[in-house]
């Protein structure tokens, strides 16, 4: 009985190990810096193979290539940026999700702000209709009202009434 | 009814037929994984040129013969290119000049691959580490460059290359600068 609960515990942890994030790798940092910086340009890059992932949690072999690549820069004491620029010069900009402004991008930038100054523009235009109206409808019904039931309306509405009675 | 209501229906309408168009667009080889190289209009990075079969070192000049060039980049563990290994071989045939590159492979296994298969290529040049194809963006194999007579990089094609994609895609260019060349 032991036996078999030391089997199927051991087959536990081994399925747990198994579902750990797949894409860790023993790396020998020269200082917590340097760690850190490794972490956020894993994060920062994009791997070109896959699509919408970074280099950090894909297994593809061009991000496990890249991975090493940004450690050994870093090694050889590159700052963050001259490794951002080195994989951009290679792969252009989509290697990076944080991208320069250009011509191509600089609707990520316009848009957000065109949407706001739209939506602000929007409700200013609004409000004074609605504002206008609600008051006259409420304060002065009878003389709202009157106009509308004019003339012919006025001559229906009799109409009716008559019908009514008879 | 107000017509104000028929907006959401109106962008919806229009979201399919984008989206249609698209998916056509997809199925007639429009790759949306497609990336453009970085590097057209660059000279090819050229360091860490080993030859696969006498492990003889290279320098740029091998990309410089004053004729156009295609690179393949290639590997035995990668089914496309296995696919367009014959095509290869045709495009020899015909008097277009390719350069291998070897990617990340094992030149044991590569050389026999050549032997089995023929061999397409008027050099290889091994990058068992993949360092040559990092510095040429290469993000999957098989990719193949056109190279003009000086160097520069014109052309990068990402997947393989069949008659309707050289007839398509790399012949104009090709051609092109076959002609800017004479």
């Amino acid at each position: 009985m032991t036996k078999i609960r030391a089997f199927l515990t051991a087959l536990f942890t081994f399925a747990l190990s198994l579902s750990a994030p797949a894409a860790i790798d023993a790396l020998d940092f020269s200082s917590v810096q340097q760690e850190k910086d490794y972490q956020s340009l894993t994060q920062e890059l994009r791997c070109p193979q896959c699509q919408n992932n970074n280099i950090a949690d894909s297994n593809a072999t061009i991000a496990v290539d890249m991975r090493a690549k940004v450690f050994e820069l870093l090694q050889e004491g590159k700052s963050k940026q001259d490794i951002v620029d080195y994989m951009v010069a290679r792969y252009g900009n989509f290697v990076t999700y944080n991208p320069p402004l250009t011509v191509a991008t600089v609707i990520l930038w316009v848009a957000p702000v065109a949407l706001i100054l739209f939506g602000i523009f929007f409700i200013l235009r609004r409000k004074p209709q609605s504002g206008a109206k609600q008051p006259a409808a409420s304060a002065n019904h009878a003389e709202a009202q009157s106009p509308a039931l004019n003339a012919e309306q006025q001559r229906r509405l009799q109409a009716l009434l008559k019908d009514k009675e008879q | 009814m107000n017509k104000k209501l028929y907006l959401p229906l109106i962008v919806f309408l229009l979201l399919i037929i984008a989206f249609f168009v698209q998916l056509q667009r997809n199925s007639q080889g429009d790759d949306p994984k497609a990336l453009e190289s970085a590097l057209i209009g660059k000279p090819i990075p050229a360091k860490h040129l080993t030859d696969l079969f006498d492990a003889k070192q290279h320098d740029d000049n091998l990309f410089k013969q004053g004729k156009p060039l295609l690179v393949n980049v290639w590997a035995t563990w990668c089914p496309t290119c296995y696919a367009e290994h014959q095509y290869l071989n045709e495009l020899k045939q015909q008097g277009i000049d390719i350069i291998g590159i070897n990617y990340k492979d094992n030149s044991a296994k590569a050389l026999k691959w050549l032997k089995d298969l023929g061999n397409p290529y008027q050099t290889v040049i091994k990058d068992e580490k993949g360092a040559f194809g990092l510095d040429l963006g290469v993000y999957g194999a098989p990719e193949t460059f056109i190279v003009d007579g000086n160097g520069i990089i014109h052309y990068r094609h990402a997947g393989d290359v069949n008659p309707r994609v050289w007839q398509e895609k790399l012949e104009p260019v090709y051609r092109k600068l076959a002609e800017q060349q004479k």
